[in-house]
């Protein structure tokens, strides 16, 4: 029990930050596996609008991305900035205008997909009433965290702040220029831009909402809760500075590698992949620097349950930055772009590296702000296997099935005519979106285990009464 | 090296003053992005019509938009395929189906000729999209007869029996009287789409007794066969 921290912090919106997300990953995980379930058995779109795939694909994307990973992102940052600065929360009140607000979009964005209420630009479908609100809930949730840094009692600014900043001045960036769209009425938008131009703006969204949310953000969480669970400092101080500041500078230029072989200039393109191969060295000086923290202490791998989320998440994270830039080469790009192959690609990181660095750090935040152990520590064992294993088979299904359309695609035969129709390489990925749908519903079924495990935590929390005490015990630390 | 120095102290000063930090942040994410997406506004080669104008309709004065034949260059969309096309984005459909044929001998086998940048130079929002796990749509209009579609879009598995494509049967139920077409085209003109006062005039009685699948059928056949291509003529390099 940390009485010190409970009364000088706010952990209370850190605390509803990390249930929500808890519950968030296991909506969007069944979303994701139910969507995975009708490429592989059609009759589960029931003939109803409201289920179809194409409108609960962006249901899935922006759940897991938004939802889950918003909340995940929201908890740690505003959990670690407090504690690696040694002040409250600038704005007690901002904190939970911004939790009420990011739930607010959640709930509007559940409701509005069905409708089939969207602006049809990947991972960005939201209507321009919601982008809007997203536009003032994130300015406000990175104005509390910038005043809390500036207000700071610790002489340097850590680590993990610097990737949670750069997040927050890239994200407002993409978001601005990307959702510029005229209004046709409340429901209804025209993007601003056209063509090859959206096609470019679109991809640097696209591409940057992964590398600076979904990585910049969850490397933040990696520098503070890895240090933090291990009990070392991080590995390198000088790689974390090159790591910093090389993904902040080369990250961006990377989503024109989405557009390889299009109506896009050569040049953009090529510029895209170019740097993409460059981004190789820091994102592996990034996750030596995050495996190396245990350097001397891996023994704590046999014991430490989220310990384990935590490497096995930056071994994702090496192997997908690995595999990215691969990708973004433009002969393996003609054969990847399209397929599935992207799809595993993206869960690759998604699965892999995102879910379980969050994942790790939510059960570490769970045990210092409700000062308590967690309710079944075989229960987060479970979770490591079946996030795992699930993660694996789903990658494993993706690669195989997009290499092999990829292929029948391009086949010709010894006429020299086209070996394959479309309809032959549909049919032909059915086991492997069979076999997709299994992996998912393992990865939902740990996630599921982990919302378990947090509730009962909560409740067993509330047993003991350990909140309350850390809450009301003089301070003697 | 002598900027090593220099740089040391830089990122020193950076990690004790968060508005330092801040703004030298704002400077380097920003270059990428003014680098790459700038000049695809002011090079004239992005456009391949700047060279080759036959892409883009010259339209006379007085014409309509159902004066256009296929082959006589990009046009704005008609009330009712853009009505189809709005259709197309609600239910998701860029989410399996591209609309952007690379140039490669066997997509041209399979689709047609490369696609051009100009040819969405209408789009607002582009639908190039990035999965196939349906086929390709850039060049989509003119394969099949309308009563293939419409068959094909309330139950696509009593035409392509392999296809995993959801039924859309409650598209020949949706009637788009009410939607304000006029509305759409006054916003698309804003953005620069040349809709004349005559065409945002007809726009909404054109959609008299349509519904949702008359519309998608008539923008899916209409993708691909505004401009005429020359097989023999580089449009990129």
């Amino acid at each position: 029990m940390d009485a010190a921290a409970e009364q000088k912090y706010n952990f209370d919106v850190v605390r509803w930050f990390t249930v929500m997300a808890t519950v968030y990953l296991v909506v969007g995980a069944l979303v994701g596996v139910y969507i995975a379930a009708e490429l592989a058995w059609p009759f589960l779109n029931f003939d109803l609008p409201y289920i179809s795939f194409g409108r609960l694909r962006p249901l899935h994307t922006n759940a897991v991305i938004f939802a889950f990973g918003g909340c995940a992102l929201m908890a740690t940052s505003y959990y670690s900035v407090q504690r690696t600065c040694g002040v409250r929360i600038w704005s007690d009140k901002l904190a939970w205008f911004v939790f009420w607000g990011w739930n607010l979009i959640i709930v509007l964005a559940v409701v509005s997909y069905p409708l089939g209420i969207t602006q049809a630009k990947e991972y960005a479908e939201l209507e321009w009433p919601i982008d809007l609100l997203i536009a003032v809930v994130w300015l406000v949730y990175s104005f509390n965290f910038i005043m809390t840094l500036a207000t700071r009692k610790s002489s340097h600014i850590y680590v993990s702040n610097w990737f949670f900043l750069g997040m927050m001045v890239m994200i407002t960036y993409l978001h601005v220029v990307n959702s510029l769209a005229i209004p046709v009425d409340l429901f209804k938008s025209y993007s601003l831009f056209s063509g090859v131009q959206d096609a470019m703006i679109q991809w640097w969204w696209g591409h940057n909402a992964v590398g600076f949310y979904l990585t910049a953000g969850f490397l933040g969480i990696m520098y503070y809760f890895v240090p933090k669970q291990a009990g070392r400092p991080v590995y390198s101080y000088r790689l974390s500075v090159i790591h910093f500041w090389a993904l902040m500078f080369g990250y961006v230029w990377l989503g024109a590698h989405h557009l390889q072989y299009t109506a896009l200039p050569d040049w953009t393109g090529s510029l895209g992949a170019a740097v993409s191969l460059a981004m190789i060295i820091p994102s592996w000086g990034g996750a030596v620097n995050g495996m190396m923290t245990l350097s001397g202490a891996w023994d704590k791998l046999r014991t430490d349950y989220v310990l384990r989320f935590m490497i096995m998440s930056l071994a994702f994270y090496a192997m997908s930055t690995f595999e990215g830039p691969v990708m973004s080469l433009k002969t393996v790009n003609a054969l990847s772009h399209y397929t599935d192959w992207t799809v595993g690609h993206v869960h690759s990181g998604a699965l892999g590296w995102v879910a379980m660095v969050a994942i790790g750090a939510i059960y570490h935040m769970m045990t210092r702000t409700f000062h308590t152990e967690m309710w079944s520590a075989k229960l987060i064992n479970a979770h490591f296997w079946t996030a795992t294993i699930g993660a694996v088979i789903y990658v494993v299904a993706m690669w195989v099935s997009g290499i092999m359309q990829g292929l029948m695609w391009r086949a010709y035969d010894e006429y020299g005519t086209l070996a394959y129709t479309f309809a032959e390489s549909v049919e032909a990925m059915h086991p492997y979106y069979a076999m997709r749908t299994v992996g998912g519903a393992i990865f939902l079924l740990g996630a599921v285990l982990m919302l378990i495990n947090v509730l009962m935590t909560v409740k067993k929390a509330a047993g003991e009464g350990s909140l309350q005490q850390a809450r009301t015990a003089a301070a003697s630390a | 090296m002598a900027n090593e120095n220099q740089s040391k102290n830089l990122q020193e000063k950076m990690e004790k003053n968060i508005w330092l930090l801040l703004v030298i942040l704002a400077l380097a994410l920003s270059v990428g992005g003014l680098v790459e997406i700038v000049p695809l506004f002011t090079q004239k080669s992005t456009m391949e019509h700047n060279a080759a104008p036959e892409l883009v309709w010259q339209r006379q004065s007085g014409q309509t938009l159902h004066d256009h034949k296929p082959g006589d260059g990009m046009r704005p969309y008609t009330a009712l395929e853009l009505a189809g096309r709005d259709v197309y984005q609600k239910e998701g459909c860029y989410t399996c189906h591209s609309q952007m044929v690379r140039p490669f001998r066997d997509e041209k086998e399979r689709y047609g000729h490369y696609s051009l940048a100009s040819e969405s130079m209408y789009d607002h929002p582009f639908q190039w999209g990035s999965k196939r796990t349906g086929p390709d749509f850039a060049r989509l209009g003119g394969k099949y007869s309308d009563d293939w579609h419409r068959k094909h879009l309330r139950a696509p598995r009593a035409v392509v029996p392999e296809s995993v494509m959801p039924n859309y049967p409650w598209l020949k139920d949706n009637s788009i009287e009410g939607v304000d077409m006029a509305r759409r085209f006054e916003v698309m003109r804003l953005m620069g789409v040349p809709y004349t006062d005559e065409d945002i005039a007809s726009a909404n009685s054109e959609l008299a007794g349509k519904t949702e699948e008359d519309a998608m059928v008539a923008y899916l056949q209409v993708l691909g066969t505004m401009a005429k291509l020359d097989e023999n003529k580089v449009y990129r390099e």
